[in-house]
């Protein structure tokens, strides 16, 4: 059972939030209920902020608490999550004496790229190897006209977006033609995205009526 | 001038969600509801998703389901949303199963609702014990983080079937990619352009655009989720009939 009070103080406060976004602060008199209703807002959104880090860290916590189990658990025990550990508590205890006693942030943050952003890139890398072998074997998964031109697709503008075209764009016919070329992606992707619009306001419709209660309370 | 066009766009804004509003009320009514009867067309991936739930639970294998990295307060947060909704639904149905399923997401918000969610799915299923909250879990704040981390989940805790629903970036393909070679069935949706590009490639059943929420119509989550898929498809008649009459005006009257 859901709790009817979290309900109903959910549903409040997206209403107050909803009203604020159409409310235009032009035309709003100072001192007036809309004048309130903003403020409310205003502070309704500060809290979310507030509330929002705490999630991180508690899901942090979590994190760390799941492979605290994986790595004490009596069957296949999960050695990775031991070096996990190490590092999340060393970054953890050099990340508060850097922003505290150190006062040497610029370091921290140096040795946290060095190597947050070559594991990154490389697990980029990987990415466009898994990509371009699951365009192979979109084939095989798929069958009809789509793949097919989804590869072609996919082709071509690679190809015009690495510049090797370019040369083209002054030839009289082939350059418009390029252009108009360019500009379809975005119509097809406008399309798209306003179906996905319309499912994001029924979507947050169904909560704001507390039809849908993604929390228990 | 200047007043009216701050005006106009929260105007139509609200007369957007008003018009919505209205047309799910009137779709959740049941008299409405008896006299036209909804009929979905037939998804595949969604019929192989339900198959693949019968048989992870007949066979003792886990669900996995993955929300994405979207925070709940970010403009993105609607696709969120439904992976939560997913994961009550995959928990609900797949209550009986001898192995809990699996929720991960790539922020601290979306990992407390997924945990939520579960708890949830549990409680309406009569099991409350069941419910462990080491099961949904943030496996990495940042995008690649968060894929490094769901992937020992897809290789090491025996899943029979991902689901992917809520914000990725392309990076979701590593996930699918692993699915495969653990010979795991995949459906994959995601509000992000990028995203569903890839996932087209790799995944074995992709949705695109609004198929994502459609989702929980298709899990059976209830009448409103119903009458919220109607008013979509209504809704979209009327914004392509004001996309073909603002086109039009503009022709013939030039820029407004």
């Amino acid at each position: 059972m859901k709790s009817p009070f979290a309900t109903a103080l959910a549903v409040i406060v997206g209403l107050i939030v909803l009203a604020g976004f159409f409310i235009p602060l032009e035309v709003v008199p100072a001192g007036g209920l809309a004048d309130t209703l903003l403020s409310v807002r205003t502070l309704v959104l500060d809290w979310a902020g507030i509330l929002l880090a705490f999630a991180t860290l508690v899901g942090v916590f979590g994190l760390v608490s799941a492979h605290l189990r994986r790595m004490r658990a009596r069957r296949n025990p999960d050695r990775y999550s031991i070096l996990l550990i190490i590092f999340f508590i060393g970054t953890v205890l050099y990340g508060l004496y850097a922003y505290t006693v150190g006062q040497d942030t610029a370091r921290f943050l140096q040795i946290v790229n060095a190597v947050q952003i070559p594991v990154e890139a490389s697990l980029m890398a990987v990415l466009a190897v898994v990509l371009t072998l699951a365009s192979v074997r979109l084939f095989q998964r798929r069958r009809g006209i789509i793949p097919v031109v989804f590869v072609l697709s996919a082709l071509l503008f690679l190809l015009m977006n690495s510049g090797l075209l370019a040369s083209l764009s002054g030839v009289p016919g082939l350059g418009s033609f390029l252009g108009w070329l360019q500009i379809l992606p975005a119509a097809g992707g406008r399309g798209i995205l306003l179906g996905v619009a319309l499912g994001s306001i029924m979507a947050g419709l169904r909560i704001l009526f507390g039809a849908e209660r993604p929390y228990s309370g | 001038m200047n007043l009216l066009a701050s005006l106009s766009e929260p105007v139509l804004g609200l007369v957007l969600a008003l018009l919505a509003a209205g047309l799910m009320f009137t779709f959740s009514i049941p008299a409405v509801r008896k006299r036209a009867r909804v009929l979905f067309r037939p998804m595949r991936p969604m019929q192989r998703l339900r198959r693949a739930i019968g048989l992870s639970v007949e066979d003792g294998s886990r669900l996995h389901v993955s929300i994405g990295q979207s925070s709940i307060a970010s403009p993105n947060s609607a696709s969120a949303l439904v992976g939560l909704n997913t994961i009550e639904r995959v928990g609900m149905l797949s209550s009986a199963s001898d192995r809990p399923p699996v929720a991960t997401s790539g922020d601290g918000t979306l990992a407390i609702l997924s945990q939520d969610s579960l708890r949830s799915a549990y409680r309406v299923s009569s099991l409350p014990e069941q419910y462990d909250p080491i099961q949904a879990r943030l496996t990495g704040p940042t995008p690649f983080s968060y894929v490094a981390g769901a992937l020992p989940v897809i290789h090491d805790e025996r899943v029979s079937t991902n689901v992917l629903v809520g914000h990725f970036g392309p990076e979701a393909a590593l996930l699918t990619d692993a699915a495969e070679q653990e010979d795991a069935f995949t459906l994959a949706a995601s509000d992000s352009l990028a995203a569903q590009a890839a996932l087209y490639a790799a995944a074995q059943e992709p949705l695109i655009g609004e198929e994502l929420f459609a989702i929980p119509a298709y899990l059976q989550a209830g009448p409103v989720h119903q009458a919220g898929l109607r008013a979509q498809d209504v809704l979209r008649w009327v914004v392509i009939a004001a996309l073909i009459v603002g086109s039009i005006g503009v022709l013939l009257f030039g820029g407004l």
